[in-house]
């Protein structure tokens, strides 16, 4: 028994591996698209695992730290580490800014990590050159994406901060790359205005009859002083002892201190769910655009492949070949224009996936069901083809 | 042989096909999951860990005079600009006297007839003491009465009590003429050492309240900075500590050398930090001004080798702080003791690990107990 599609294909392989990689091509942008919206989540969980918290308290009523603002004062942590239950809790902070570096600047997500050794929360979990920061201040930890390198020189408002160590993967839910620094500078990058706004606040002050009296000296400089303090920040990282209950400590935390606690779920849900909420369904509409796209060119080239050997068929018609057979040959076409089809697009979108600026995760998993989606798609895209395949009158092949 | 004509065709589809399901096969094994992760390998070292404080302070004064009148007045004059030397004692400036002058000489005229009066009084008292005296050998012959001695006895008893009410009237004034010319005296603000004039707050001619600075003086000998360092990395802060110092304004390259001159017995509360005053071995020249952003390095000494890691190695798995010892090239976790840890990032191990323990340093991805991994020399993204 010969394989008939075999030998079809054989007949103009070239033409048919040309069509399966085009059609591959195709389904590289569709893959990396799934991909794109993959990274996208992965990009707001590498965030909460990074953090290495089982608990974020933060300012009340609010959805702090990533999606809302919030600001507490950095001196509840001291209540919160003495609570049942937990084992560590630090002091964080986030702000995304421009970082400067020379003349240039780089998008950042800059988190102030609290003092203490690795393994605190909100430090990098791993590092892939450098070291953890050591100073209490002015070093900096940044993510390889931001093009920062060790010994690096970077600008965070007004101060200057050595680069020591990289990561990767630290990137905020927007990915930005992350840029660690020591807590308490962080406080004052989030909250200290720059040199010239300072000169003009105090100028303000002194300005004001109420602030610089003549029989109270001493009274401006304690109001300039109070106006360039700053003792908050967003949120605190608690680490639940093993075998604590997280929830009943949660409940604690919310009920006596007056806080805003989520834990990793309920934060998770927050990142998804209403911060990558919009983008995600915009990248979720076009894949599914693009599907529906992919679909319909995978249908219109089998068609096409089929009506270029109409006459062919009718040969084989005329000869007494079983419907069946023709129609198995259109099918086992299909399939293998898709396999083509498919191991092109995923070799090209994983080439190609390192070079987005920002993160394509390609999963196993949504390779395989990509798999199965355009085996069905060409099954389904066949049976035009073979329905027009079967309606070819067998005088064809001599007439026409 | 019927099918050799086709074998070409075949072969060359071979040729694209083949290659491509490799190509596939490699890729599907070499990134996502199943992918190995690239990771550089350390051996544990035996090496003696110098810890290090890292404090930043500014630059302050030990000693800063803060000079102003004692009672409100009016500023009159100001000798001395910004950044004068000025000598112990010198005049600095001086206060409005107001009508001070007039009452001094008010006072001194009081006091002249007040003298006056001492003299008038004086001469009373010698005239009845001389009328006492003839009067009572006269007595004693029965040559004048009794009663005439009496009145005379009984003037000198007046005139001596005016001579006394009249010499107390005569040091009161003098006292207060005193004290007015310690008033005029201390409208004149004189500098208490010899020092640098820091600052200067009020012109001529501006009313000051009692206790208001005038001008500031600091003794530039006595400069130091006020550190604060973290209280969760100050272990083993101590007076006499070698430091050194970085001003901000002269940048990494000018490294100051100084010491932990005192630790202050009151820790910073609120910002969590201790306090401790370091002073420079030698003076910079010129004198960085009191304010400046300073960092310093307190140097502990050298601890007795142990082993020790890179503090990159360090992860937390489980509630538990540990490195990713290297196993028959497979990762396993390790659960680490850390001692102490100086600046460069090098962190010694109480327990848990032996020198020669292969440990992964960096790894591009976090590691669990299934990964695979591979060992480089430095991770691709890092490479120049």
């Amino acid at each position: 028994m010969i394989s008939l599609a075999g030998r079809d294909i054989l007949h103009a392989w070239g033409k048919f591996v040309f069509t399966g990689i085009g059609l591959g091509l195709l389904i590289g942008v569709t893959l990396s698209m799934a991909g794109i919206y993959r990274g996208m989540v992965d990009d707001a969980k590498a965030l909460l695992d990074n953090s290495g918290a089982d608990l974020w308290v933060v300012q009340q009523d609010t959805l702090g730290p990533y999606a809302e603002s919030s600001s507490i004062y950095d001196d509840l942590w001291r209540g919160i580490r003495g609570l049942p239950g937990v084992a560590e809790a630090a002091n964080v902070t986030y702000l995304t800014m421009q970082v400067r570096r020379g003349s240039e600047d780089v998008r950042a997500m800059v988190s102030g990590i609290a003092a203490g050794a690795p393994g605190t929360p909100g430090w990098p979990p791993f590092l892939i050159a450098g070291r953890q920061i050591t100073r209490g201040h002015y070093e900096a930890v940044a993510d390889v994406a931001s093009g920062f390198k060790i010994g690096d020189r970077l600008q965070i408002r007004r101060n200057q901060y050595t680069v020591v160590g990289l990561t990767r993967r630290m990137v905020s839910s927007n990915g930005d790359p992350m840029v660690f620094i020591p807590l308490k500078d962080a406080q004052e990058a989030q909250f200290l205005k720059d040199n010239d706004a300072i000169h003009q606040q105090r100028r303000r002050t002194a300005e004001n009859p109420a602030f610089n009296r003549p029989g109270v000296p001493g009274l401006l400089a304690a109001i300039n002083a109070s106006q360039s303090a700053n003792s908050n920040v967003n949120a605190v990282l608690v680490r639940v002892k093993a075998g604590a209950d997280g929830a009943a400590t949660a409940e604690t935390i919310r009920r006596w201190k007056r806080l805003q606690v989520y834990d990793r779920k309920e934060m998770e849900g927050i990142l998804v769910g209403k911060l990558i909420a919009t983008s995600a369904r915009q990248i979720a509409t076009f894949l599914v655009i693009l599907s529906i796209v992919s679909a319909a060119i995978v249908a219109f080239i089998i068609y096409t492949l089929t009506l270029g050997k109409i006459r062919e068929i009718a040969v084989l018609k005329l000869i007494g070949t079983k419907n069946r057979t023709i129609a198995a040959m259109i099918l086992q076409q299909a399939i293998a224009l898709g396999l083509i089809g498919f191991v092109v697009g995923k070799i090209v979108a994983t080439f190609w996936a390192p070079h987005f600026p920002k993160y394509v995760l390609l999963m196993p998993l949504d390779s395989l069901r990509g798999f199965f989606v355009v085996v069905v798609i060409c099954v389904l895209s066949s049976l035009i083809a073979i329905r027009a395949a079967l309606k070819v009158d067998p005088a064809e092949a001599i007439g026409g | 042989m019927k099918r050799l004509p086709i074998q070409p065709r075949t072969l060359a589809l071979l040729a694209v096909l083949i290659p491509l399901v490799a190509l596939f096969v490699y890729v599907a094994l070499r990134s996502g999951p199943l992918a190995p992760v690239p990771v550089t390998v350390a051996a544990v070292e035996e090496r003696s860990v110098a810890p290090g404080l890292f404090g930043i302070g500014t630059v302050e004064a030990r000693y800063r005079y803060q000079i102003g009148p004692t009672a409100p007045g009016r500023l009159k004059s100001l000798a001395v600009e910004v950044g004068d030397a000025v000598e112990a004692g010198q005049l600095l400036g001086e206060m409005d006297p107001v009508d001070l002058d007039e009452r001094i000489r008010a006072q001194q005229a009081a006091l002249k007839s007040a003298e006056a009066r001492t003299r008038e009084a004086e001469a009373r008292h010698d005239y009845a003491l001389s009328q006492v005296r003839r009067y009572e050998p006269l007595l004693a012959e029965r040559a004048a009465s009794e009663e005439i001695v009496a009145g005379k006895r009984s003037e000198l008893r007046i005139a001596e009590a005016a001579l006394n009410g009249t010499r107390e009237e005569l040091s009161r004034l003098r006292a207060e003429l005193k004290a007015l010319d310690a008033q005029r005296g201390h409208l004149r603000l004189e500098a208490p050492v010899a020092g640098l004039v820091a600052a200067r707050e009020i012109d001529p001619g501006t009313s000051v309240v009692a206790g208001q600075t005038v001008l500031e003086l600091i003794d530039p000998q006595s400069l130091w900075i006020d550190v604060r360092f973290d209280q969760i990395n100050a272990r083993g802060l101590a007076v006499g500590l070698a430091a050194d110092i970085v001003l901000r304004s002269r940048g990494e390259e000018t490294r100051l050398p100084g010491k932990v001159l005192r630790l202050e017995p009151l820790a910073d509360a609120v910002t969590e930090e201790l306090l401790a005053k370091v002073v420079f071995a030698e003076l910079p020249d010129p004198l960085p001004p009191l304010g400046e952003l300073a960092e310093v390095t307190v140097d502990l000494p050298p601890l007795p080798a142990t082993p020790a890691i890179p503090n990159a190695a360090i992860q937390r798995r489980d509630d538990q702080l540990g490195v990713w010892r290297v196993v028959d090239e497979r990762p396993e976790f390790s659960p680490v003791e850390l001692g102490a840890a100086d600046l460069d990032g090098w962190i010694q191990v109480r327990r848990g690990l032996a020198v020669g323990d292969r440990i992964v340093v960096y790894s591009r991805a976090p590691l669990s107990p299934r990964s695979r991994m591979k060992e480089v020399e430095t991770l691709q993204e890092i490479r120049p």
